[in-house]
């Protein structure tokens, strides 16, 4: 017959508080180590300048979010194609972690768009594949039933509806970063970055590219693009994310390829209206052979994402 | 035995602090941060890290042109009034809240798409202190529906 060992609870409570304690300072130790990898060009610099950056501590990178991204699109003139979305019945299909994370992002960038388009039933649709994602990466809270309600009760009031996108994606980051997972809120953003490209992309009517607003935004996602990269190197070590830094990295050649050029900024305060206008102008240079190249590797890349 | 068990305990409280601070950060990001912003629609990201006195942080990130931005920077009542700055990839220096008075907000638009950095500090106040201050600092990012 079996015997089972029974332990004081105090040591039964000591073995598992210094669990607890191994496990959670390994996790702080990484995060601190990743941060100070990083190494800046100090030169043309003034003395108080670089002390700032020498002394930097936490450096963070920014992507645009689906938000912000559905509505650079929008602003653009761009029109509703719901042929673009990722159909949520691929939700089923995604099991791995980094698969879910990059689509956690491509169904949020789908559902800012819709919503954005007021697209009431298939913002719904969209936010319930986005919970499923979410659920399957253990995000606890972040999209839960009262979500969908709330989104239900306020399907005609577009203003509560991006207050509901931005709080769910803000929590799901948020869930993902401080439970030292870093490496998954990237996979998440960089996701939500290629679906926005992949949309802006095959809205652009006709091969005449010359003074089209939307194709501007997607040339100055090349800004974005340096970003992308630093945001994935700062997670290299995941495995994930060195993979994905390779899929990522064919979209450099093409973009290399592409000229922005800006004047030096000047910021003009307007005491009327306290916004201030960062004054300056810029040109950019890309031929329709290469709008073409950065089309078709997207397209590749997300379908890669989705299958 | 009881020794081992009440020092044990201590060490966990010690080694889980950094989580609830964080999970407090993000309450304090939420609640107060994210307030700053409206009228502005918060975009959804999240950066926040728990600081120090004399501690720095720094953001990339590109602003769009012909867009309306807001930027809050907000710390927790436990530390000084947090300083910040937007600097242009020239490295000049466009905005500092030192001159506003230490303000929360700033608010901006462009005329052509650029790559920002927003350097963020715990300003040291004068003298030594008794303790070394620590607290969240949230920076967060709104824009206008066009």
């Amino acid at each position: 017959m079996g015997k089972n060992i029974f332990l004081p609870l105090p040591v039964k409570l000591t073995a598992v508080l210094l669990a607890i304690v191994m496990i959670s300072g390994c996790g702080s130790d990484k995060q601190k180590g990743a941060g100070g990898e990083f190494g800046l060009d100090s030169t043309e610099i003034s003395q108080d300048l670089l002390d700032d950056i020498n002394n930097a501590k936490q450096i963070f990178y920014s992507l645009p979010s689906p938000l912000e991204t559905a509505m650079l699109i929008k602003s653009a003139g761009a029109m509703y194609n719901e042929d673009l979305l990722n159909p949520v019945s691929n939700a089923s299909k995604y099991t791995t972690n980094k698969a879910m994370a990059l689509n956690l992002g491509i169904y949020t960038t789908d559902l800012s768009f819709a919503s954005l388009f007021d697209q009431t039933q298939t913002s719904i649709e969209y936010m319930n594949a986005a919970k499923l994602m979410a659920d399957g990466l253990g995000i606890l809270d972040a999209i839960d039933n009262n979500t969908i309600e709330r989104l239900e009760e306020n399907i005609n009031n577009r203003d509560v509806i991006m207050d509901i996108i931005s709080e769910t994606f803000m929590s799901s980051s948020s869930f993902l970063t401080e439970n030292e997972r870093p490496a998954l809120a990237s996979i998440v953003l960089v996701g939500g970055w290629i679906e926005g490209l992949y949309i802006a992309t095959n809205l652009v009517e006709g091969p005449d590219i010359e003074g089209n607003k939307l194709v501007e935004r997607i040339v100055d996602q090349k800004l974005s693009f340096e970003i992308v990269i630093k945001l994935l190197e700062d997670n290299a070590d995941h495995e994930a994310v060195s993979s994905l830094i390779a899929d990522i990295n064919d979209l450099k050649e093409t973009f290399d390829k592409i000229t922005i050029t800006s004047s030096p900024i000047r910021a003009v305060p307007d005491e009327e209206s306290s916004v201030t206008i960062l004054k300056s102008e810029s040109t950019i240079e890309i031929t329709p052979e290469i709008f073409q190249e950065l089309t078709e590797k997207v397209r590749v890349l997300r379908q890669n994402f989705i299958s | 035995m009881k020794r081992i068990f009440h020092f044990t305990i201590a060490i966990a409280i010690l080694a889980l602090a950094p989580l609830t601070v964080h999970a407090q950060c993000k309450g304090f990001a939420k609640k107060i941060c994210k307030v700053e912003l409206t009228p502005f629609i918060h975009d959804g990201n999240y950066h926040a890290a728990i600081l120090s006195v004399g501690e720095e942080a720094e953001l990339y990130k590109t602003f769009y042109s012909d867009t309306d931005y807001r930027i809050s920077v907000c710390g927790s009542p436990t530390i000084p009034d947090i300083e910040f700055r937007v600097i242009d990839s020239d490295r000049n220096v466009l905005y500092t809240n030192k001159s506003q008075d230490y303000s929360r907000i700033w608010d901006f638009r462009l005329e052509a798409s650029q790559q920002l950095k927003i350097f963020v500090k715990v300003p040291a106040p004068e003298g030594v202190p008794d303790d070394i201050q620590s607290g969240c600092v949230a920076i967060m990012f709104g824009f206008k529906e066009k």
